[in-house]
């Protein structure tokens, strides 16, 4: 087949009209013809360097090559040999900055959309029942506890049973899937394909043990000592939410994005009063932040009914820390963006509801540690958004329920775990962690990646017990 | 793969007030007096907080009073002895703090009646003097008797209608007692948000050291969502992490109301006729009295 390297495909997705007023999923996904027109593009280059740009190293030109061959789930195969839930990846990563980024094509054109493609051949798996089910090794009589069910726990569970340890899985809420789950909305990743994935461990015979708030029910000394797990990976994630310590914060109608979006997803208040949680809909939204947690809760209140739902962001378009899609979608849908403009204080009408907010313009400065120019406010600039509901969307930090009963765990001083980078151990023997719990908020790919490390350091800690005796 | 939280036992103790025996052997090994639980009825049910209000950790069996209120309440009440909760988790929340204070004072008033028993319990096993005080509208809905008085050294109770003990609440029963002379040296509320306010404000002149089991509204009870946040002393807190036991002389009750959009007293007024309709009366005198 000659290359083609016309322009990269478009992905057909719902008119922005329509879907800003509901909650299924933008993207439709690629038909077939277009992932072979996509794929076609692939220069399935000797030296890759696509795959340098991710995370988890997927054998991207050996994938995009089976679907070339018109073998999807062969490719869907290829890609799970180093990333276990690609239907999640090809959607959440922001490719953009990584494999994409790297990819030969994009120096004179653009890029193979890989994650379309990766997408495509995970949905055809699932969607076509060719999901296969790893044999399980034989059982090693060594216990594993994973505390947590976001994506790097389920990476963690999902490598080790296959190795015939015995996983279970200690989730605090009452469904799988963490962030993919509770944050995330239906509209970019729908929640059957979490469940399905969860349901591929489970048949593979890992033990989800919900409503297991670890720290309360059980602490890990016990989860060791006395329920006999041999090695515990820790996936708590990042979930405690910050606000701007602002006057008038505690305004009704000003929600944390964790709020908003866990009564919104979790609990489908959007499909009130059929799921009994409400959420409030307000006319006039107002988003501070501008990451990917924002950029959800701003699509949300759009689709929860908002005339106006509008980003409040202290620094440029350009810093925007969102996937590049999301923006082009919020944009598209009609949101609205208060670049370069931060909050100072919230007011309140006669019933104790936000009404307005007082925002400050600022300007870019001299670039700050992380290289980025710091945004510095402009005096004088004040003025008020008129708003009736706000969503505070500027980052998450450690949250302390776990430790509270945890001995030996060291933490740095942002309260994030310190681990060993080769083998994610913690400071104290056989107790591992990874994702957002040591990274601080990152990626879905960052925390299956830190699962992975994790899982391969736990089975040979295992099998080196076993030698031992 | 969910796990079972099988209904033992559930009965209505007195109108509009049902008890809940449920087994978890988890919770109910672990559970410290002063925690909750996170429950949900269905799979479409909201998450609500309860009480932990005894526990039998050889039987693995933990008790709740259910006090129906809006629809949670209401699709919880309507499952059977037999059935299973959809969700359970706890137990949440820090313990009480429960240790030898002296003459500890405990008030209870609706769901707090069958809650604050474990703190008598453990107070008393802490080597404290405890007095008990529970309230009503009436005679007829108090309940838990026997099992408060089996542990408090003093036990009284008042009613709004003056049908039983004192007439009128919690509070009035404390500024009686606290006027004849007695001392107290903690004292601990679980009720209706407007009864541990008022009980808070009457501790507050005597200096009584005054711990409240604040109930807001709760989402993941594990500090996650931010959803029950209160101004004490100036900070903010969460009752899911923090609490629920909340020193309720520094609690910003106007806040705490007005975040269950009730600023105004007739909100909270009409507040307390929803969340008390069957137990207080305070809504009929804040009315002007007149029995309903
Ligand atoms: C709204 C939102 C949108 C995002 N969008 C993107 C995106 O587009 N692309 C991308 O790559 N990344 C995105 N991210 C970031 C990404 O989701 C996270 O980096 C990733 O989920 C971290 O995975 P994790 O496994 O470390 O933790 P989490 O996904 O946070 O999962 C942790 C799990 O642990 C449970 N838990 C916590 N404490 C306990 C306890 N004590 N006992 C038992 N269980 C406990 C939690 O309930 C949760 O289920 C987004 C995040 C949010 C919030
Ligand atoms: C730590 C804690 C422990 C609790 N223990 C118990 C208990 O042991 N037994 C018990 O019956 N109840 C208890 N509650 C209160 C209980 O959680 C609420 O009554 C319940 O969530 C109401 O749900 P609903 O859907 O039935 O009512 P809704 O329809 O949600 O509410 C009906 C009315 O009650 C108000 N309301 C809603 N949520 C609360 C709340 N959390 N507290 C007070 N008023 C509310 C609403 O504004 C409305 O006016 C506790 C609350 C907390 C925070
Ligand atoms: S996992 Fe993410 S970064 Fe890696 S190839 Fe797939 S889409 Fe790209
Ligand atoms: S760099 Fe681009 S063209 Fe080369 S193999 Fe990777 S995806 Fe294909
Ligand atoms: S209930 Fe979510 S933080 Fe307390």
């Amino acid at each position: 087949m000659m290359p083609n390297l016309s322009g990269r495909v478009k992905m057909p997705e719902q008119p922005p009209e329509i879907r800003a007023r509901n909650f299924q999923e933008v993207p439709f996904g690629l038909t077939e013809e277009l992932a072979l027109r996509e794929a076609s593009r692939c220069l399935n280059c000797k030296n890759p360097l696509c795959r340098t740009g991710c995370p988890v190293a997927v054998k991207i030109p050996e994938f995009i090559q089976l679907i070339k061959q018109e073998r999807y789930a062969a490719a869907a195969r290829k890609i799970k040999e180093t990333n276990a839930l690609p239907a999640v990846c090809g959607r959440v990563c922001p490719q953009e900055v990584q494999c994409e980024s790297k990819c030969v094509l994009g120096i004179k054109g653009e890029p193979v959309a890989i994650g379309y493609l990766e997408r495509f051949c995970a949905d055809y798996e699932r969607e076509m029942g060719l999901t296969e089910i790893p044999e399980p090794a034989p059982p090693t009589g060594k216990k594993v506890a994973v505390i947590g069910s976001g994506p790097s726990g389920l990476t963690v569970a999902g490598d080790l049973i296959k190795l015939g340890h015995e996983v279970h899985i200690f989730e605090a809420l009452h469904k799988p899937g963490g962030v993919l789950t509770y944050g995330i909305p239906e509209f970019r990743l729908p929640k059957k394909i979490v469940q399905a994935e969860v349901d591929n461990l489970i048949k593979q015979g890992v033990r989800l043990e919900l409503d297991s708030v670890i720290g309360m029910v059980r602490t890990v000394d016990e989860l060791i000592e006395e329920d006999g797990f041999d090695a515990v990976y820790i996936g708590v994630g990042a979930g405690l939410p910050t606000f701007m310590n602002i006057p008038g914060e505690n305004l009704n109608n000003i929600y944390s994005a964790n709020e908003y979006l866990t009564r919104a997803n979790l609990m489908k208040a959007y499909m009130f009063p059929e799921y009994a949680t409400p959420v409030e809909r307000g006319k006039h939204v107002v988003v501070i932040g501008g990451g990917n947690v924002a950029m959800d809760s701003v699509r949300t209140a759009l689709r929860l009914g908002a005339e106006t739902s509008t980003i409040v962001y202290r620094r440029a378009r350009e810093q925007l820390p969102a996937r590049a899609e999301e923006v082009h979608h919020a944009e598209q849908e009609g949101v609205l963006f208060n670049l370069l403009t931060n909050p100072v204080r919230f007011i309140g009408d006669e019933n104790g509801c936000v009404k307005g907010m007082e925002c400050i313009k600022m300007e870019l400065g001299e670039p700050d540690s992380s290289g980025r120019r710091k945004p510095v406010p402009i005096s004088g600039s004040e003025f008020i958004i008129e708003c009736d509901m706000v969503i505070v969307s500027i980052g998450t930090g450690a949250n302390p329920v776990i430790f509270s009963s945890l001995e030996g765990v060291e933490r740095n001083r942002w309260g994030y775990i310190i681990v060993n980078e080769e083998t994610n151990e913690t400071t104290k023997r056989n107790v591992y962690a990874g994702g957002d719990i040591v990274t601080g908020s990152a990626t879905v790919i960052q925390a299956m990646g830190a699962g992975r490390i994790a899982a391969k350091a736990i089975h040979e800690k295992l099998q080196a017990m076993d030698r031992k005796k | 793969m969910r796990r079972e939280y099988k209904i033992i036992e559930k009965y209505e103790v007195v109108p509009n007030v049902h008890k809940f025996v449920i087994r978890d052997p988890r919770i109910a090994k672990k559970v410290k007096a002063g925690q909750f639980v996170l429950v949900m009825a269905n799979e479409k049910g909201e998450r609500i907080p309860l009480t932990l209000s005894d526990w039998d950790p050889k039987e693995g069996t933990i008790t709740l009073y259910v006090l129906e209120l809006g629809v949670s309440t209401m699709e919880l009440v309507s499952l059977s002895k037999g059935d299973s909760l959809y969700s359970l988790a706890g137990p949440l929340g820090h313990p009480a703090k429960v240790e030898k204070f002296g003459n500890v004072l405990l008030g209870g008033g609706c769901f707090g009646i069958g809650g604050i028993y474990p703190l008598a319990k453990a107070m008393k096993e802490a080597g404290n003097s405890v007095t008990v005080i529970i309230e009503a509208r009436s005679n007829y809905l108090l309940y838990n008797r026997e099992k408060l008085e089996g542990v408090a050294n003093e036990f009284f109770t008042t009613t709004s209608d003056g049908s039983e003990g004192m007439r009128g609440h919690v509070q009035d029963k404390l500024q009686e007692l606290v006027k004849d002379g007695r001392k107290f040296d903690h004292a601990y509320f679980m009720g209706c948000t407007f009864m541990l306010m008022q009980c808070a404000r009457a501790t507050m002149p005597h200096k009584i050291p005054t711990g409240v089991a604040l109930n807001a509204i709760m989402l993941d009870g594990t500090g996650m969502c931010g959803c029950c946040r209160v101004t004490v002393g100036g900070h903010t807190k969460f009752v899911c992490v923090d609490g629920p036991e909340i020193d309720g002389h520094l609690v910003d009750w106007d806040e705490l109301f007005i975040r269950k959009h009730i600023y105004r007293e007739e909100e909270a007024v009409s507040y307390q006729s929803h969340a008390c309709r069957s137990l207080t009366g305070y809504e009929r005198e804040a009315k002007g009295g007149g029995e309903a």
